[in-house]
């Protein structure tokens, strides 16, 4: 295999795998922009929507295309429970506490899911078939154009939600000041919810279209989940392109560093690279730093 | 895996380890050990546990019964090696006293769990010998406990048959520990023997990097040396990876006549519909990690499709010509199982099913104490279980070889004996 084959084949990998980490990071971003808190739970969404199609695939008996929304809707009610109980009774608690019961909630829908479900690892079938497509030597599979079309349209339409309707800008008013948008009317805690409510939505449409290509199980919300957060460290907590462009950082950086330097580092060369952001330019690598007037 | 943490050996449990890649005792999640006992949280369990002791120190056991511990890992990360452990013996033991026991013993079990956790493993290890007295042991599940509690058993003197597939339990030979999974190394020289057959020379490795894999990768890399293979790759992926490609792209740079795999699900799946959409055509082997109808699901029947293997003999038993020892055994065993649990039966509760047979098959034989029934274990010769047919001596206190595994080839998503 010419080394050039094997270079594209290195990108669209890392380009594919890319795709899945920025989906998840930007679900993290959203509640982040809208409360300040990180939410760990975020990898369990993923996972939820993953499962829930299973079952309403396989149980259920339901066709793929009203399994998908059905799985979303689930997912939410889950993201809107816990908010309800977890994040909405503690009402001046600190970022730090907060993080730590959604870690908390994180352990508890795992469990529930592993008593609920079960321990084994569950495939679904890919949406339009497992027929490789060959681009300039590399082979992609055609559940990978979904990834790329999700992901583009979902920052499309958080680009639009954020910039342009008010819901959208109320809730970056809530996450530049939540006092000063009380202040002006806006409903704080509303828009809590609503950022629950999106990013459990969106972390069930990543784990659903990731599904057939890594497979599904109780547990893989860790894994994604931490990925997910390290796309969005990068891309500084953005909720549109930045984190979109730190996973596709991570994931290309990941594929290289498998095939050119080495496999058996490969996560420890992305974990590098995420320390070094964290040191050198907290603020993420697209973002400009903050400035604060005193 | 995760039980790594307090054993820090980089054994491997036993086959089928998931690992969370983060190397801590818990399953996968951050660590966060918030509070460190004290001593007075010890000193207190030292004055429960003695207490308890001494009240059962004056109970002597009830004519015609004899007690056997169980130590498995049924809840925790490991608890797919656990839960069928104890469901087997439960099980079995069941069996045992509904037809009255062994020439009228009563078999009364005692299970414990350990969640994964060594450091319990070698609190429930004590209460096992000091409180419940029994016998016999059988477990843990996974190499990391049994590491913990050898000291313990060696020191109490009671025979211990763990299920776990770590070549360090039983090499060196310690006196009153055995194991039933056979070595990891016993499946690998079945690939090589295949290979060589085959005439493949060249191979690529790609393991995954956890205590299964990283065992597996240095016993492959030593017998591919005796046996005078060329490693042209050596690729390793993270437990909870979701692409290969990268890793298989440069395998496929380097033109080896064979890849081979080793790891537990759903890695080896991974791998083995990458190999698919990258279009390779090297002969594709994986270890006896995913020898389970699983393994087929998860990777697709069409892309496992020509998958080569060294399965233990519970997963294909009708298969098997009908002149093999074990058939019989195995087909009871799963058909039993299927009755009880409405599941089929896995290999790991067949670890657990060898060593309660060779517990019991001791006591049938007339052992009472613990010395006795291990030293019967010992002698033990030609006993059919399910992972193998067992030849126990004073050298080998696992006793499988070869004959443990059955080279495989999938076939329009079903095994069939690899010729």
């Amino acid at each position: 295999m010419p080394i050039f084959d094997q270079l594209t084949q290195y990108l669209f990998s890392g380009f594919a795998t890319g795709a899945i980490y920025a989906l998840i990071g930007l679900g993290f971003a959203i509640i982040y922009n809208a409360t300040g808190i990180i939410n760990f739970a975020q990898g369990e969404f993923v996972m939820l929507g993953g499962m829930f199609t299973l079952s309403l695939l396989g149980v259920a008996g339901l066709p793929l295309a009203m399994a998908i929304p059905g799985a979303i809707l689930l997912t939410t009610v889950v993201g809107v429970v816990f908010e309800r109980l977890a994040i909405r009774p503690l009402k001046s608690a600190t970022p730090l506490s907060l993080v730590i019961i959604t870690i908390g909630g994180s352990i508890l829908i795992r469990g529930i899911a592993m008593l609920g479900w079960d321990k084994n690892t569950h495939a679904l079938p890919g949406f339009s078939g497992d027929v490789p497509i060959v681009v300039f030597g590399a082979s992609l599979l055609p559940q990978h154009l979904w990834i790329f079309a999700v992901t583009f349209v979902v920052i499309g339409g958080s680009k639009l939600f954020f910039n342009y309707t008010i819901s959208g800008k109320a809730m970056r008013a809530c996450s530049y000041n939540s006092r000063a948008a009380s202040l002006i009317g806006i409903d704080v805690r509303r828009m809590v919810l609503f950022s629950f409510i999106i990013s459990s939505a969106m972390g069930s449409l990543a784990g659903i279209i990731i599904a057939p290509l890594t497979m599904t199980a109780y547990d893989v919300g860790i894994m994604l989940g931490l990925k997910g957060f390290c796309a969005a460290i990068i891309g500084g907590m953005s909720s549109g392109f930045g984190t979109v462009l730190g996973g596709l950082l991570l994931g290309i950086l990941e594929s290289l560093g498998a095939g050119l330097i080495s496999s058996g580092y490969k996560d420890a060369i992305a974990f590098v690279i995420l320390l070094l952001i964290l040191f050198i330019r907290p603020q993420g690598l697209f973002k400009k730093a903050e400035t604060e007037r005193v | 895996m995760y039980w790594k943490a307090n054993v820090s050996t980089g054994c491997e449990p036993a086959l089928e380890i998931r690992d969370r890649g983060l190397g801590t005792g818990k399953p996968g999640t951050l660590n966060f050990e918030l509070f460190s006992k004290g001593d007075r949280m010890k000193k207190l369990i030292a004055v429960m546990v003695g207490c308890v002791t001494m009240m059962h120190a004056g109970l002597a056991l009830a004519a015609g019964t004899v007690r056997i511990g169980a130590l498995f890992s049924v809840t925790g990360p490991a608890s797919f090696l656990g839960e069928p452990e104890k469901n087997t013996l439960e099980m079995l033991v069941k069996e045992i006293n509904g037809k009255g026991g062994i020439k009228g013993t009563k078999i009364e079990l005692v299970v414990y769990d350990t969640q994964g956790d060594s450091t319990k493993a070698k609190q429930l290890v004590n209460k096992l010998i000091k409180n419940d007295k029994v016998v016999a042991i059988v477990g843990p599940s996974t190499t990391g406990d049994t590491m913990a509690i050898i000291e313990d058993v060696e020191k109490a003197g009671i025979p211990l048959v763990s299920c776990a597939a770590g070549i360090k339990i039983t090499e060196p030979v310690k006196k009153w520990v055995f194991k039933t999974p056979a070595n990891d190394h016993v499946a690998a020289e079945k690939i090589f023997n295949y290979m060589a057959a085959k005439k493949q020379k060249n191979i690529a490795l790609l393991t995954v990097s956890d205590a299964f894999g990283s065992s597996g990768r240095e016993q492959l890399k030593t017998l591919a040396k005796q046996k005078g293979f060329a490693i042209v790759a050596d690729e390793v992926y993270g437990p909870k990876d979701t692409d290969m490609t990268p890793q298989l792209t440069k395998i496929k740079g380097a033109k080896p006549d064979a890849i081979i795999c080793w790891g537990t699900n759903p890695g080896p799946a991974v791998v083995t519909r990458n190999v698919k959409q990258l279009g390779i055509k090297i002969p594709l082997y994986q270890s006896h990690g995913v020898a389970s109808k699983k393994y087929i699901e998860l990777a697709g029947a069409d892309n496992a499709e020509g998958v080569l293997l060294p399965a233990g003999k519970l997963a294909i038993y009708d298969k098997l010509k009908h002149s093999d020892p074990q058939q019989k055994v195995l087909r009871e065993y799963d058909n039993a199982y299927r009755k009880a649990y409405n599941v089929e039966a896995s290999t790991f509760g067949g670890y657990a099913y060898d060593a309660f047979l060779m517990i019991t098959e001791a006591i049938r034989k007339g052992a009472t104490t613990p010395e006795q029934i291990r030293a019967s274990i010992e002698q033990g010769k030609k006993l059919v279980g399910i992972s193998g047919v067992f030849n126990m001596s004073h050298t080998d206190h696992n006793g499988l070889d070869l004959s443990a595994f059955e080279m495989v080839r999938i076939t329009k998503g079903d095994w069939e004996l690899a010729k």
